[in-house]
């Protein structure tokens, strides 16, 4: 008999999973008594328990630890995204309080998908461990599936569920694949350990074809979760299908999720190897930002024109993950810094485009149509503002979040070295700024073609407000929000 | 390394030869004779009722799930048996907590009827 000992556990390192974890348990059991009527208290208690939870995290800001072998991490790199997770699910909650009734389509286990799909996006955040992220990435992707057909019986949405659900276990298993054949190459799952195995010695020939093989899996399989081209063809029939909280939490938090996720492997587990990855991940960047801005360009319905601009912002955040992976420490920090800016910048800025949205829908009526925006400005000066401060900042105008976001990712990958793919990235700015205007002066100067109501409630209000306030003071005050990204530094602890 | 399985490949091979020569010299060396009653579907000897395909509910769809879910309860119980002296309260500790969501999953599909047949 052999004695098993089991490693102590730094509770510190899942404080914030476990709350998440647990209260979205308690909360599926207490809507199964809460009366259909007054099932929104469990929206509440959901955004305060995400709320408990991003406390409960500042305690251990600065530090970093693993636990579980290495399985989780915490650094301030996940502790920065994990605080951008629980800050766009609250949002989202508040945004889906007054739409799931207006809806008909009000149920408890909305709330409870949407805490679990926010621990899947922290998992990603801090899983060191390739199995780890699998985990992380089949939680969200299971919970956003489910949330995706949600509108049932509405035929859109059950449609754009089933897109969803089979495009993307088939990307999951681009990732098992990969993991398997990665494992194969190097013998280990642990990310550090990866990277250590690959930095110490040249691999075999064979062994290094495997590598390669794997790893361009599981960046196509997080290029899936990404909307990167030429693996973004669902992003616009799923958004303009799902429910419009679920498409603003899909375009925000699934990216920002699966783009933690990729800059952790690409960077800690394939660092030594990025003068390989490095042009494939180029050519990728370039032709996300040429499809994606160009296909948002020909789109007249509003909600796939976000859909396929939030495909170009993955190539612009591609350039930073391009950056982050050059060697020689500063570039590569900055890469990882002006990552962690532009999911800032780019979070506040959808969040609040889709809270328009929101705004703009009636129940049963989902043309999207560009001419809905028109003369907006006379009947709803406010909302109009709001939509046109969002749109600004989606096209990277001063003195928005999104003009920061921009700047970050544009100087960190000319200063590790990506000239040209600055120069594109800069001119199909300029394209995008053509459709994002586009909106606005359709708001501001055209005659409203027939009488489009808008309706808000104070929920939607408050996020609203939130991530108005967010775009402006990032956008007049960057420092405080610079120093905070500057500190968010991916730490390999201790790797075997 | 592949070559250690060379015998398992010759084995299947064998195995596909014989099943598809018996199937086809029986075809074409025995007497065939059909009549209305041999190329009824057989079911003991009675006489067939209704369609091959019979439509069933969806919800054995449903017990299958939880079947699956249970199932696999079980078989995680079972390596546990086998060292829970070993593993002691750190260990029990942590299949209470496997427990607990398998039970948080079962409140919630007893209550939301899934168990319910009618």
């Amino acid at each position: 008999m052999t004695e098993i000992t089991i490693p102590p556990i730094d509770w510190r390192v899942a404080t914030q999973l476990c709350i998440i974890f647990g209260w979205a348990s308690v909360l599926l059991i207490i809507a199964l008594f809460v009366p259909r009527s007054r099932i929104r208290v469990v929206g509440y208690l959901a955004i305060a328990g995400l709320v408990v939870a991003a406390g409960a995290g500042i305690p251990f800001w600065g530090g970093s630890a693993e636990t579980f072998g290495g399985m989780l991490r915490l650094d301030t790199y996940s502790m920065m995204l994990n605080w951008l997770f629980l800050a766009a699910a609250a949002v989202v909650i508040a945004y889906s309080l007054n739409y799931l009734p207006k809806h008909g389509i009000e149920h408890g286990e909305y709330y409870v998908l949407v805490l679990f799909a926010t621990a899947g996006m922290m998992l990603l955040a801090q899983g060191g461990d390739l199995i780890v992220l699998f985990l992380g990435l089949e939680l969200l992707s299971l919970t956003l599936y489910v949330l995706t057909g949600f509108a049932y019986p509405r035929e859109t949405s059950e449609e754009s569920g089933m897109k969803y659900l089979l495009t993307g276990a088939f990307a999951g298993g681009f990732i098992v694949f990969g993991i398997a054949l990665i494992y194969g190459a190097t013998g280990s799952l642990n990310l550090a350990a990866i990277g250590d195995t690959l930095a110490r010695a040249a691999l075999a020939a064979e062994d290094r074809t495997y590598l390669y093989a794997g790893a361009a899996l599981i960046v196509t399989g997080f290029g899936y979760k990404i909307a990167m081209a030429p693996f973004h063809m669902w992003a616009p029939d799923v958004y303009e299908g799902a429910p419009t909280p679920v498409a603003a939490f899909l375009s925000v938090g699934s990216k920002a999720a699966g783009f933690a996720a990729l800059v952790r492997f690409l960077v800690e587990a394939m660092g030594s190897q990025w003068p390989v990855w490095a042009p494939a991940l180029a050519t990728l960047a370039i032709a996300t930002l040429l499809l994606g801005n160009i296909g948002a360009l020909i789109q007249n319905n509003v909600k796939r024109m976000l859909a396929y601009s939030s495909v170009g912002h993955a190539g612009y955040m591609l350039l930073g993950v391009l950056a982050a992976g050059a060697p020689g420490g500063m570039a590569g920090q900055r890469g990882v810094e002006a990552v962690l800016l532009y999911l800032l910048a780019y979070m506040l800025t959808n969040l609040g485009a889709f809270g328009v949205l929101i705004a703009l829908e009636q129940r049963g009526e989902l043309t999207w149509d560009i001419n809905q925006f028109a003369g907006l400005w006379a009947r709803r000066p406010l909302l109009a503002s709001a939509m046109a401060i969002c749109l600004l900042s989606l096209a990277g105008v001063p003195p928005t979040a999104g003009f920061w976001g921009k700047f970050y990712v544009f100087t960190a990958a000319w200063q590790a070295g990506f000239g040209w793919l600055t120069i594109i990235g800069i001119l199909t700015a300029a394209i995008a700024a053509f459709y994002y205007v586009r909106i606005v002066v359709q708001m501001f100067t055209a005659e409203p073609s027939r009488e489009t109501p808008a309706e808000t409630d104070p929920a939607l209000r408050a996020g609203l407000v939130i991530a108005i306030a967010g775009i402006l003071v990032l956008g007049f005050m960057p420092a405080p929000a610079i120093d905070l990204v500057q500190r968010s530094v991916l730490a390999t602890v201790g790797g075997q | 390394m592949l070559a250690d399985y060379l015998p398992i490949l010759v084995m299947l091979l064998v195995a596909l030869f014989v099943a598809v020569f018996v199937i086809v010299l029986s075809r074409y060396l025995g007497p065939q004779r059909p009549t209305r009653r041999k190329l009824m579907p057989y079911e003991s000897g009675m006489e067939p009722i209704g369609p091959g395909q019979r439509r069933f509910p969806v919800k054995f769809n449903l017990v299958a799930m939880l079947f699956i879910l249970f199932d696999i309860e079980v078989i995680f119980l079972f390596p546990y048996a086998l060292v829970y002296k070993q593993l002691g309260v750190p260990g029990l500790a942590a299949m209470g907590v496997f427990f607990v969501v398998l039970v948080i999953g079962m409140i919630y599909e007893w209550r939301r009827g899934a168990l319910e047949w009618e």
